[in-house]
């Protein structure tokens, strides 16, 4: 569920700060954040969003499991075709059950190049997401143990949840149509 | 688009017509082929070791022996087996009796409703997301529901609020009767089958009389819920809360006095508190482990903060404590519904907010504005400001999540759920290494996924 916006002290305190980088006002959020200086932190409908290079994925995680936040609740991907320059997103939802906080970091992922690093090693429930991701989406994870498909048959061609790909209908034929003609 | 053309030729032939030019005879045979969903080969090391580095559950009464890896057996257990609970296929290494490696191998009930909500919109979307987890549908509409109402920024009356929580609590209560039931049928207590299956009955007659569906009620909605409770609910709920504690004791004294039941779930299918956090395990399952992680506790939803309630753990994280867990849980559930019952709010079921809401059908009669409102959240749907929320809450199997992204039109760009069931499949691997072939349904039984919300 949301947490709570940042209080009026804390705009404050982001306003008094030197530099324009803006950081949560939750003290484990802010400690994980600050080392990614290319991390860009923002509320989403209340919630907390780090958006970050896809290739520091795999060390966010690490320090995010050292941080604390022990589980990758939910990995996802997102396509934007045609409504964003860099075509696809990783969505990676952590939840902390010790501090009672839930992050989501945001990967864009181009579509020429859709590689991402592996939440497996650190988070090992990636692997189900991860693997789904890959069936859905085409994007593949560099150290994932065991990248197949795993909802779609394995000879099935094309990536479902591609915006690019149909909705699939089936073309209906009467027995008698053949006959008019 | 190439592709799907390409396949619609290939493969879909209706019978009764001309047949079409088949690639070739290799064609058909490699188009059922399971091709590389096989397990891995067999790599030295092991598995757990492998991926993390996390402790093993260590099972003490089946030593190692030395084997030669030609006496390994791979069977498959599924798709179509009684005790698999729907068409989950299990790829099982044996060694003799002794399951040395397990793979579950799904996908077998996807239907792509994640696609399918991108064609729907928001004000459909609840009937697509209610067939997922077909035995806790009102779950997943109310978490479809809150993430669209995360993104509209709307309050929600405070009895449409009360109303969720008395049909999703009972709803908890129908499906841990069901997994409690087909868990006793598992094990061979046959008798456990008809109980909860008895039971159930009522809370079903009750979602009917409500929603005028069994299943699939398709009664939370965006903005509330699509009707008040009926009249006379009052008394249904109490002559439901009065008989089920007495056959909650009963259920006790048919399965916890029986010896071939506890023998048949303690200390199987152990997993331990961290295993569940690193993979992705929740709900009864991670509470079997001694960890209270509830998140109507833990981060409270659609005013359940305002009811008292405790959640129940267990200890060692075997099928026992799972199958206790789940009974605890229906009788907080029940204090829950108790709750709601003494202090229904009165007003609204649904949110006043006219963007989402459509006039009452008096105005339609006296406004032609009223009239064209009413046309247009039907056709065209309301429309949903930009943005992406991710909203979990706590359904009968665990953390059930629902993140929504909208690019401001009537339909989701992308509508991703959380299942689940389909993290907690990730448990039997660890839970069943080097366990007997026999514990693999005591252990899946208690785990209770539901294929349906699996694959999706």
């Amino acid at each position: 569920m949301p947490e709570e916006a940042p209080g009026a002290a804390d705009v404050e305190a982001v306003e008094v700060a030197p530099e324009p980088r803006s950081l949560p006002d939750h003290p484990v959020l802010a400690r994980l954040i600050e080392p990614f200086e290319d991390a860009e932190w923002v509320l989403s409908t209340g919630q907390h969003v780090v958006l970050l290079p896809k290739e520091q994925l795999g060390e966010f995680a690490q320090a995010a499991k050292a941080a604390g936040f022990e589980m990758a609740a939910d990995v996802t991907a997102v396509d934007y075709l045609g409504k964003r320059r860099v075509r696809f997103e990783v969505v990676a939802n952590l939840l902390s059950v010790e501090h009672g906080l839930r992050i989501r970091v945001r990967c864009p992922v181009p579509a020429d190049d859709p590689n991402v690093p592996s939440l497996v090693p650190t988070y090992p429930g990636a692997n189900f997401f991860e693997r789904e991701i890959y069936d859905m989406f085409g994007i593949t994870f560099e150290g994932h143990p065991d990248m197949t498909r795993i909802l779609m048959p394995d000879d099935w061609e094309g990536h479902p949840l591609r915006k690019d790909f149909g909705v699939g209908d089936v073309p209906v034929q009467f027995k008698e149509a053949n006959k008019v003609t | 688009m190439t592709d799907t053309q390409d396949r619609k030729t290939k493969e879909i032939w209706v019978s009764g017509t001309e047949e079409p030019d088949w690639p070739g005879p290799d064609y058909v045979a490699h188009a059922t082929d399971e091709g590389a969903q096989k397990m891995k080969l067999h790599e030295t090391g092991d598995r757990l070791i492998e991926q993390l580095g996390i402790r093993i559950v260590d099972d003490v009464l089946y030593e190692e022996e030395e084997i030669d890896e030609d006496d390994r057996m791979i069977i498959n257990m599924g798709p179509q087996h009684p005790s698999t609970h729907g068409v989950l296929r299990l790829q099982i290494e044996l060694e003799g009796e002794i399951v040395r490696r397990i793979k579950p191998i799904i996908g077998y009930l996807h239907t792509g409703m994640e696609k399918t909500a991108e064609t729907l919109t928001f004000m459909q979307g609840t009937t697509n997301v209610t067939r997922m987890d077909y035995l806790a549908p009102l779950h997943n509409e109310l978490c479809f529901s809150l993430a669209v109402e995360q993104l509209l920024a709307i309050d929600i009356p405070p009895r449409a609020q009360a109303i969720r929580i008395l049909m999703t609590e009972m709803n908890r209560i129908a499906s841990h009767l069901v997994a409690l039931a087909t868990n006793g049928m598992d094990l061979g207590a046959l008798s456990m089958m008809m109980y909860g299956f008895r039971e159930r009955e009522m809370i079903l007659a009750f979602f009917e009389k409500t929603t005028g569906l069994r299943m699939n009620n398709n009664y939370i909605r965006v903005g509330g819920v699509a009707a008040d409770l009926p009249d006379g609910w009052q008394g249904d709920i109490e002559e439901f809360l009065e008989t089920m504690p007495p056959r909650l004791a009963q259920y006790d004294d048919l399965l916890m006095a029986n010896p071939i039941w506890l023998r048949r779930t303690r200390d199987v299918g152990v997993i331990t508190a961290e295993e569940c956090l690193a993979y992705s395990i929740t709900g009864p399952s991670l509470r079997a482990t001694g960890l209270a992680h509830d998140l109507r506790k833990a981060a409270p939803y659609s005013g359940i903060e305002q009811y008292e309630f405790d959640i129940p753990v267990g200890q060692r994280g075997d099928s026992y404590d799972r199958y206790r867990v789940k009974v605890h849980e229906i009788e907080e559930s029940l204090k829950i519904i108790k709750q709601v019952l003494e202090t229904m709010p009165s007003g609204d079921y649904k949110t006043d907010d006219r963007k989402v809401t459509p006039p009452p059908r008096k105005r339609i009669d006296e406004s032609m504005e009223a009239l064209i409102h009413h046309f247009k959240i039907y056709t065209e749907g309301f429309k949903v400001p930009e943005g992406e929320a991710y909203v979990a809450i706590e359904s009968p199997r665990g953390e059930l999540g629902c993140y929504i992204v909208s690019d401001g039109g009537s339909k989701p760009l992308r509508m991703h759920t959380r299942a689940p069931s389909f993290a907690n499949i990730q448990a039997i691997p660890i839970m069943l290494a080097d366990s007997l072939i026999a514990d693999t349904i005591a252990a899946l039984a208690s785990l209770d996924p539901v294929m349906g919300d699996v694959d999706r």
